[in-house]
C-alpha cells in the first residue's frame, strides 16, 4: 500500500471506532431506521456542492446538521410519527439528490469511493471521530440514565431535550464522517450492524463499546483493502464484512 | 405544623385535547408520607411528572428551598438484553450525582442489594431487585423527597412487603418526604400520613385514617370497597 492508501485507511479507522462508539446509543434508543434515512439526507447536499463546484462533504455535513435539527424537531412535537416522517422526508432526500448528481459521482456519492485524501481532510476526519468519541464517553453517564428512563434523568439534573439534540448531532458528524468510505446509501448499516454484534455479547457497557469498536474497526480495514486491492467503491466491501461478523454472532446462543 | 415542603394549588395537566388534572390543592409537610389514589387513568402518574417538572402544568407546584427529589417511574420495559448492568446504572447516577464509589457501597449496603444485581443486565433483574437498584440510585444524590410511582406494582407478595417496609425505614430514619402512588389500601392505609384521592368526578386530601371512608372510594372507584381494619392494619374487599 502506498503512503497516502494507508493515511486514508488511517483516517477511516478513526471513523469506524465513532461509528462503533455512538452506534451502541444509536441501537439502544432504537433509532436504527433513523440512523439508516438519516444517512439519505447527505445527498442532496453532496449534489448542490457538486452543481457550486464546492467540497462535496461541506454540502453534505450541512445537509446532515440541517437534518438533524429536523428530527429533533420533529421528536419534541409528537412521539408516535417520528419514525414514520423520517421515512418519508429522507426517501424524498433520496429522490432529490439523485437528480442533482449524476452517472460516476453519483455512484461514488451512493456507494463511497476508494482513493485519497487531502492532508486537510485528513486532519479534520481524525479530528471529528475524536470529537464524536469524546462526546459519546464523556457523555455516557447521561446517556445511560436517559435511556433507562428520562424522567430519572430529569430528577439527576440532565437537561434532556439538549442531550438529544446533541447525541443527534454528534450522530450527523459520524455519518459525514463516513461518507467518502461507505456512501449515502451504506453509511447508516456501518453505525447499526457493530453494536447489533456486540449486543449478543456484551453484559455491560464497557464490553458493549469494546465489542463494537472491534466489529466497525475490522470490518472496515477488511472492506476497504479488499475495495482497494479489487478496484472498486469500497462501501459495499466494508458492509459485507460487517454483515459477516453479524452472522457468525449468530452462531453464539444467548444463555 | 412545620413548613410546608411542598405546596400545591390550582394546579392542572393537559395532555393533548385531553383536561388530566384541574383545581388540584395541596401541601405536604416535611417528613410526611402521601399517597396518591385513584381508578386508572385518574392522572396519578400524570401528577408524579408534573410535581418532578418534566410536563407544563397551570398553577403553581412549589418545592421547599434545598428541596432535592428522587423519583422511582412506574415500571420501566426495558429490552433483556440491553447491555446496561446494575453497577452501571449506579455508576451513571453516582457521577451525575457528583458522588464516589464509597457513595455507591453505602447506598447498595443501606438498600441489602445483592451481589448478583449489579452484574447482571438490568433487564433480566427481578422486578423487586430492580427498584431497589433504582431506590438505591436515587439515594445516591441524597434526596430529602422520594416521590414513588406504584413501585410494588409487578412484584410477589413477600417482595412487597420488603419494598415497603424499605420506603417506610427510609421514612422514618433518614427524615424522608414520600410522595407515592399506590393501589394497595391496605399498604395506604397502614404507611401513609396524607391521601390524595384523584377520582373523576372529585378529588379528596387529607389525613390517611380519617379520609378513606367507604363512601369516598366508592365515589372515587366508582364500585364498593370495604376496608376492614384490624390491630392497626387493614385488609381490602372489592
Amino acid at each position: 500500500m502506498s503512503m497516502p492508501e494507508v493515511t486514508s485507511l488511517a483516517v477511516a479507522v478513526c471513523m469506524a471506532a465513532a461509528a462503533g462508539l455512538i452506534g451502541c446509543f444509536a441501537l439502544m434508543r432504537r433509532m436504527t431506521l433513523a440512523a439508516d434515512a438519516m444517512s439519505h439526507v447527505a445527498l442532496p447536499g453532496i449534489g448542490i456542492a457538486l452543481m457550486l463546484r464546492l467540497n462535496p462533504l461541506a454540502g453534505a455535513l450541512l445537509m446532515l446538521l440541517v437534518g438533524a435539527l429536523l428530527i429533533w424537531g420533529i421528536q419534541r412535537r409528537t412521539r408516535i410519527a417520528t419514525e414514520t416522517v423520517i421515512g418519508v422526508v429522507f426517501s424524498v432526500a433520496l429522490a432529490v439528490g439523485s437528480t442533482l448528481a449524476s452517472g460516476e459521482e453519483l455512484i461514488d456519492a451512493l456507494l463511497g469511493s476508494p482513493g485519497t485524501l487531502a492532508g486537510w481532510e485528513a486532519l479534520a476526519g481524525v479530528a471529528a471521530a475524536a470529537l464524536v468519541a469524546l462526546f459519546v464517553l464523556r457523555m455516557r453517564n447521561a446517556l445511560v440514565v436517559t435511556l433507562v428512563s428520562p424522567d430519572i434523568a430529569l430528577t439527576s439534573g440532565v437537561a434532556v431535550a439538549r442531550l438529544d439534540l446533541y447525541f443527534l448531532l454528534a450522530f450527523a458528524l459520524t455519518i459525514a464522517l463516513g461518507l467518502r468510505y461507505l456512501g449515502v446509501l451504506l453509511m447508516g448499516s456501518l453505525i447499526i450492524i457493530p453494536p447489533a454484534v456486540a449486543r449478543r455479547f456484551a453484559r455491560n457497557l464497557d464490553g458493549m463499546f469494546a465489542w463494537s469498536v472491534a466489529v466497525a474497526v475490522l470490518a472496515t480495514v477488511v472492506g476497504s483493502v479488499t475495495a482497494s486491492l479489487a478496484g472498486r467503491q469500497s462501501g459495499p466491501f466494508i458492509v459485507i464484512s460487517a454483515g459477516a461478523l453479524f452472522g457468525l454472532s449468530l452462531l453464539r446462543r444467548r444463555e | 405544623m412545620t413548613e410546608p415542603v411542598l405546596q400545591v394549588g390550582n394546579l392542572g395537566v393537559r395532555l393533548g385535547a385531553q383536561e388530566v388534572l384541574r383545581h388540584l390543592d395541596f401541601s405536604l409537610a416535611r417528613g410526611q408520607s402521601l399517597a396518591v389514589i385513584g381508578p386508572n387513568g385518574s392522572g396519578k402518574t400524570v401528577l408524579l411528572r408534573a410535581l418532578i417538572g418534566a410536563l407544563p402544568h397551570t398553577g403553581s407546584i412549589r418545592w421547599a428551598a434545598g428541596t432535592r427529589l428522587g423519583y422511582l417511574p412506574q415500571k420501566l420495559d426495558l429490552e433483556r438484553d440491553l447491555p446496561v448492568s446494575g453497577a452501571d446504572l449506579l455508576h451513571a447516577r453516582a457521577a451525575l450525582a457528583g458522588v464516589g464509589r464509597a457513595d455507591i457501597a453505602a447506598a447498595v449496603a443501606a438498600i441489602g442489594l445483592d451481589e448478583a444485581a449489579l452484574v447482571r443486565p438490568v433487564g433480566t433483574l427481578a422486578g423487586g431487585q430492580f427498584q431497589r437498584l433504582l431506590i438505591a440510585g436515587a439515594l445516591l444524590s441524597r434526596p430529602n423527597v422520594l416521590l414513588l410511582d406504584e413501585p410494588a406494582a409487578g412484584i410477589d407478595a413477600p417482595g412487597q412487603e420488603r419494598l415497603n417496609e424499605l420506603i417506610h425505614r427510609l421514612q422514618l430514619e433518614d427524615g424522608m418526604t414520600t410522595v407515592m402512588v399506590s393501589h394497595d389500601l391496605s399498604v395506604v392505609y397502614r404507611y401513609a400520613d396524607q391521601v390524595l384521592c384523584l377520582g373523576r368526578e372529585r378529588t379528596c386530601f387529607g389525613p390517611a385514617r380519617t379520609a378513606l371512608t367507604p363512601e369516598l372510594l366508592q365515589d372515587i372507584y366508582g364500585a364498593p370497597i370495604a376496608l376492614h381494619v384490624h390491630d392497626g392494619s387493614a385488609h381490602e374487599h372489592a
